[in-house]
């Protein structure tokens, strides 16, 4: 089709009403009285760009800045849980995280700049569905579960079962992501995430999240995750399998590019590269998590 | 009888003139968030006006319904192409002797070109009008390949101007043909390739960039319509330009226009020209009487004002098999966009492209450029270069190694066999370039040494071998890059624009208690002209450069001059600089004969000062003279101390360097890591070493945005495919090496201090380095042209399809 429409884009958000609750009770009471184009306003990294160039355009922005509960990160025996609202700076330097999980550290360390890194939260890059944040590929390999609270109360969804492509997400719109559950890898697991991308605070031109323990002579528990190589985070199971027992590096990665479902041309690239460089990534991040694995 | 004066090396010390690292004297303000830019300025009353783009890149404009918009509270007007047609104001010239659309009327050419003005009390209503503002289009095949504008039943892009055989630069051939222009002597060159043991044909194509200054581009109107006076603050490269064009085409005197230019936060080229956002805010402050600022957004400083280069240069170069060239020849399609507004000396409509024969020996040469029009933004401004010598250096580069791996010889080696020799200067080259000064030899022989670049060598023979044996799928690559810009346009005799000749100015006024202001037809973009010309100022004066003041900007008290771009600053408005301090001191001996009772010819300069021939402590300081000045003249003398220059340079001047990027580049990933890069600059005499070695920085981490990831794409249906900071390529300090940088010192032969100017240089040589390294790297693959961005999928791509 000649001309393609594409709208201009502008740095001037259109006119919004905002709130501050100070409690996830009436966060959701907001929303449940009107939950119609209403968006929930977290690290603002992504939402309030995409305002300014009237790509979004919420009547109202509800601001979970002023709840405290939701930054909270906990590290059980078994399970960590972590506040939406906690920060990637927070995630980074939080010693008791990195040890339990240094994967999420890893990742996050690995967004965008300091900047975006004090401001932004773990549950915006996960639950804004943009399948270019790192959070959901790593979310999936831990097979993470998100709590959303409601006015009618909490449920969990799993990570690996959340996104469903082009933004949208299993949240329904009056629900808040408050937490992020993970159950907590074994002592003595090995991780990696790599990521490839053009320069400081560009999104991955593809990005590969392995989990893994040694059993015996090869793997177990491994999850791999990959980022912006498709219109959703891919959950590479398949590839996973592959690695498991004694393992095959070279057959999951290859796998794990067969997964990806890149668009045909952007500026990262074509199709094809992209392929190749999950390939390529994955197999790097198997090493790296092997070498770790204890 | 004054005091025994300090001995001269500390008073020399004391002035900070040429020559001294002086901390440049901008920095505490723009360091402390105090610079005072476009957009700081707020005038009472002011409206904002912001731009309805059109997402197509070729369609008609069937309607345009403002009635929504102008319903809009806070609204004040909408204006189209016909508001302005009806003060004739719906097209302006451009800078290449073509015309442009201030607002589309029948059509629009691009995407992002301007089709209503929106003029607003705030910027959030002037964008919700934007938003409400109702276009219908039909849109029109467009034209995005350069390579197919001129086919047969291509679509007309120019329905203005599609019957005219002949534009601003002779004959089109074509509907969406601009010009074709050719420089040197074909048969001749034609013969020489004939001739040639070796020809090596290659086409290098320059992608099209955008400057993209932090600051982008805006302007406050404001018209008082009581003393008939228009103000316009702007960010504007050349403000006196900007006064002239704007009375050219206005009812306005240039008296009552006033033109200025506060702290520019960079410009490279994007600041040159004149876009719709000037004329539409100073059109609606004219009928309203209200001052009106516009200032653009990122995306839309990417997509609408000013691209840069977009070339595609055809090359064959000829040689003998023992590697001595005998010809170069050029054919570029050159992708000007829909209108043909290049910011390039009137006469040269493809700028100074024939320096391509760059620093080398060659006997005979020839370009031909044909300009086309496209369905993309017009521009082609000289990206930190000296208009299109980006381009010819990068040409020439590419394909002195190509034609070296073609001789199985090494590319410094070739390079040192074809230079123009030291003892050749001054040189003309078969374009009809003089080239001032140059020691070649000795500036590449420098970074060789530096580099270990025998060492090098060894290193990458072990590597590809490695490589080979399957150890590491990680090239070497050693890029040489030697480059001869050609800057400070320019002589009168051959650089105009649009009939100003390219002469600058200075003009300086000495305070009785010795410090002194001076002004200067030029405008800093954060060149640092506060600091270096006060500097020129106080070696040609002797009064301390901290106690001079540098103005420019304000076409009401600055001397007319062309501006800032072209690295023309220094070799011009530097020269003014000097020649305007060499009159003050002529004065200035007159008056200190008299107070100490002497012939002029029995005193002579001494740093800061006059004294008596052979009597050294009889001196009067300039400080003293000064004074004098105001109070103590010989008879018939008028009073005071002033000068004005207005400097017509007699040539360019051809500042060179040697440039050595050494890159490790992995062909499973496309990622190229610099892990070294030396840059070697002889840029004449040397004004302040560390504002050049900030220059050269800035000019480096360009010149590596530019070779390895900077491009300005459009697909197929000529969407702009990455008009914003996440894919426009800026390096971080992240992304940035560490640069080594070098000089050697030849100055010019015919500049009052000897200097050639910096700011561009490393522009110019550093694409050429990295490039050369990347496409080094991958020739051990059988590449023999790996075209730009070197970003990771070209990279990958070029690598696996040598393979194959």
């Amino acid at each position: 089709m000649l001309g393609r429409i594409r709208e201009r884009e502008n740095m001037i958000p259109g006119k919004f009403a905002y709130a501050k609750p100070s409690s996830v009770a009436e966060a959701t009471a907001m929303l449940k009285e009107d939950a119609d184009e209403v968006y929930v306003l977290a690290g603002g990294q992504s939402i309030i760009s995409m305002m300014k160039l009237r790509q979004s355009a919420p009547r109202r922005l509800i601001d979970l800045n002023g709840i405290d509960e939701l930054r909270a990160i906990e590290v059980g025996a078994d399970e960590i849980s972590i506040g939406a609202m906690a920060t990637q700076h927070q995630v980074i330097n939080d010693a008791k995280l990195a040890e339990a999980c240094p994967l999420l550290a890893e990742a996050a360390a690995q967004i965008a700049d300091p900047q975006v890194r004090y401001r932004g939260t773990i549950g915006g890059n996960a639950a804004n569905g943009d399948q270019a944040n790192d959070m959901p590929a790593v979310m999936q390999a831990l097979d993470a579960e998100y709590v959303l609270a409601s006015a009618d109360g909490e449920r969990s969804v799993k990570a690996r079962d959340f996104y469903e492509g082009g933004l949208e997400t299993e949240r329904a719109e009056n629900e808040i992501l408050v937490r992020i559950k993970i159950p907590r890898p074994a002592a003595g697991h090995g991780w990696a995430y790599v990521k490839q991308k053009r320069k400081t605070g560009d999104y991955a031109t593809a990005a590969v999240a392995v989990l893994l323990r040694k059993d015996g002579g090869g793997f177990a528990d491994v999850a791999l995750g990959l980022t912006n190589v498709a219109d959703v985070p891919v959950c590479a199971t398949e590839a996973a399998e592959l690695l498991k027992g004694p393992g095959d590096a070279e057959a999951a990665a290859a796998k794990a590019a067969e997964l990806a479902d890149p668009p045909e041309m952007d500026p990262r690239g074509p199709a094809e590269f992209r392929r190749h460089l999950v390939a390529v990534l994955a197999k790097e991040a198997i090493a790296a998590a092997a070498a770790r694995a204890k | 009888m004054s005091e025994a004066p300090a001995p001269a090396a500390e008073r020399r010390k004391g002035l900070q003139g040429i020559g001294a690292s002086r901390k440049r004297v901008e920095d505490a303000r723009f360091i402390q968030g105090k610079g005072r830019y476009v957009d700081d300025i707020k005038l009472p009353g002011m409206l904002f006006g912001d731009f309805v783009r059109s997402p197509y890149a070729h369609a008609k404009i069937k309607s345009i319904d403002i009635s929504a918009a102008t319903a809009i509270e806070g609204v004040v007007t909408v204006i189209t192409a016909k508001e302005l047609a009806a003060h004739s104001l719906d097209w302006m010239p451009t800078l290449a002797g073509d015309k442009q659309a201030v607002l589309a009327g029948d059509k629009v050419l691009f995407q992002g070109q301007e089709v209503a003005f929106v003029v607003a009390a705030d910027r959030y209503a002037a964008a919700d009008g934007v938003a409400a503002v109702k276009v219908e289009y039909e849109d029109l095949p467009p034209v995005i390949d350069p390579f197919k504008a001129m086919d047969e039943g291509a679509p007309v892009l120019r329905e203005d101007i599609k019957d005219q055989t002949e534009g601003a630069h002779g004959k089109r051939d074509h509907h969406n043909h601009i010009f074709n222009w050719q420089f040197g002597d074909s048969d001749a060159t034609e013969k020489a390739l004939a001739d040639s043991e070796i020809v090596v044909e290659e086409m290098i194509s320059y992608q099209r960039v955008h400057p993209c200054p932090l600051e982008t581009c805006g302007c406050v109107a404001s018209y008082d319509k009581v003393n008939g006076k228009m103000t316009v603050y702007g960010t504007f490269q050349a403000p006196h330009a900007v006064r002239t064009v704007a009375s050219l085409i206005s009812p306005l005197a240039e008296h009552d226009i006033r033109i200025v230019s506060p702290d520019i936060g960079g410009g490279f080229g994007n600041k040159v020209g004149v876009y719709p956002g000037y004329i539409c805010a100073i059109a609606v402050t004219f009928l309203t009487g209200i001052p009106v600022k516009w200032i653009e957004d990122r995306t839309e400083n990417l997509m609408a004002t000013a691209f840069a280069r977009d070339y595609h240069m055809k090359g064959r170069i000829g040689a003998t098999k023992d590697g001595r060239i005998t010809s170069l020849a050029c054919h570029t399609i050159a992708d000007h966009g829909a209108f043909d507004a290049c910011a390039d000396p009137t006469k040269w409509p493809a700028g100074f492209f024939n320096i391509c024969t760059g620093s080398y020996d060659i006997p005979a040469a020839h370009v031909s450029v044909d300009g086309v029009y496209t369905n993309k933004a017009p521009g082609g401004v000289a990206y930190r270069c000296s208009f299109r010598v980006t381009e010819a250096s990068y040409f020439i580069e590419r394909m002195v190694d190509i034609l070296a791996r073609r001789l199985d010889m090494d590319p410094a080696e070739l390079r040192r066999k074809n230079f123009i020799k030291k003892e050749q200067f001054p040189y003309t080259s078969a374009m009809g370039w003089e080239y001032d000064s140059g020691d070649y030899h000795t500036a590449l022989d420098k970074a060789l040494d530096a580099v270990g670049y025998a060492k090098l060598r060894e290193e990458q023979k072990e590597n590809r071998a490695a490589f080979d044996r399957g150890e590491t799928r990680s090239l070497l690559g050693v890029g040489v890059a030697f480059f001869t810009e050609i800057v400070g346009a320019g002589p009168i005799k051959n650089c105009d624009i649009l009939g100003l000749g390219m002469f600058d100015s200075c003009e300086i006024r000495i305070h009785p208690t010795g410090s002194a202001i001076a002004r200067l037809g030029t405008i800093s973009q954060g060149q640092g002209h506060s600091t270096t010309f006060a500097q020129i100022l106080a070696t040609e004066i002797g009064l301390p450069a901290s106690s001079i003041t540098v103005e420019e900007g304000d076409t009401d008290t600055a001397p007319y001059g062309l501006g800032t771009y072209g690295s023309r600053s220094t070799p011009v408005a530097g020269a003014a600089a000097a020649m305007a301090g060499r009159k003050i001191r002529a004065k200035a001996q007159m008056i200190a004969a008299h107070l100490l009772e002497v012939h002029d010819d029995d005193l002579e300069w001494d740093v800061d000062g006059f004294v008596v021939k052979g009597d050294s402590s009889k001196r009067k300081t300039m400080a003293e003279i000064a004074f004098a000045a105001y109070n103590n003249v010989p008879p018939n003398m008028e009073p005071g101390l002033e000068a004005v220059s207005y400097y017509d340079p007699p040539n360019m001047t051809y500042p060179f360097g040697a440039y050595i990027c050494v890159a490790d580049v992995n062909v499973d990933t496309g990622v190229t890591t610099v892990r070294r890069f030396y840059a070697l600059d002889d840029c004449g005499t040397r004004i302040n070493p560390m504002v050049i070695e900030g220059q050269v920085h800035g000019g480096l981490t360009e010149s590596l945005a530019i070779a390895m990831g900077q491009e300005i794409a459009y697909d197929a249906d000529g969407n702009v495919t990455g008009g914003s900071l996440i894919d426009y390529y800026l390096p971080t300090a992240v992304e940035t090496p560490a640069w080594e940088t070098d000089y050697t010192e030849t100055p010019s032969n015919h500049h009052p201090i000897g200097a050639k100017g910096v700011g561009e240089s490393p522009n110019v040589g550093g694409v050429s380095a990295f490039s050369n390294a990347v496409n080094d790297a991958l020739a051990h693959l059988g590449v023999v042209h790996a075209q730009m961005p070197h970003d990771h999928w070209r990279v990958w791509q070029a690598a696996r399809q040598a393979k194959k």
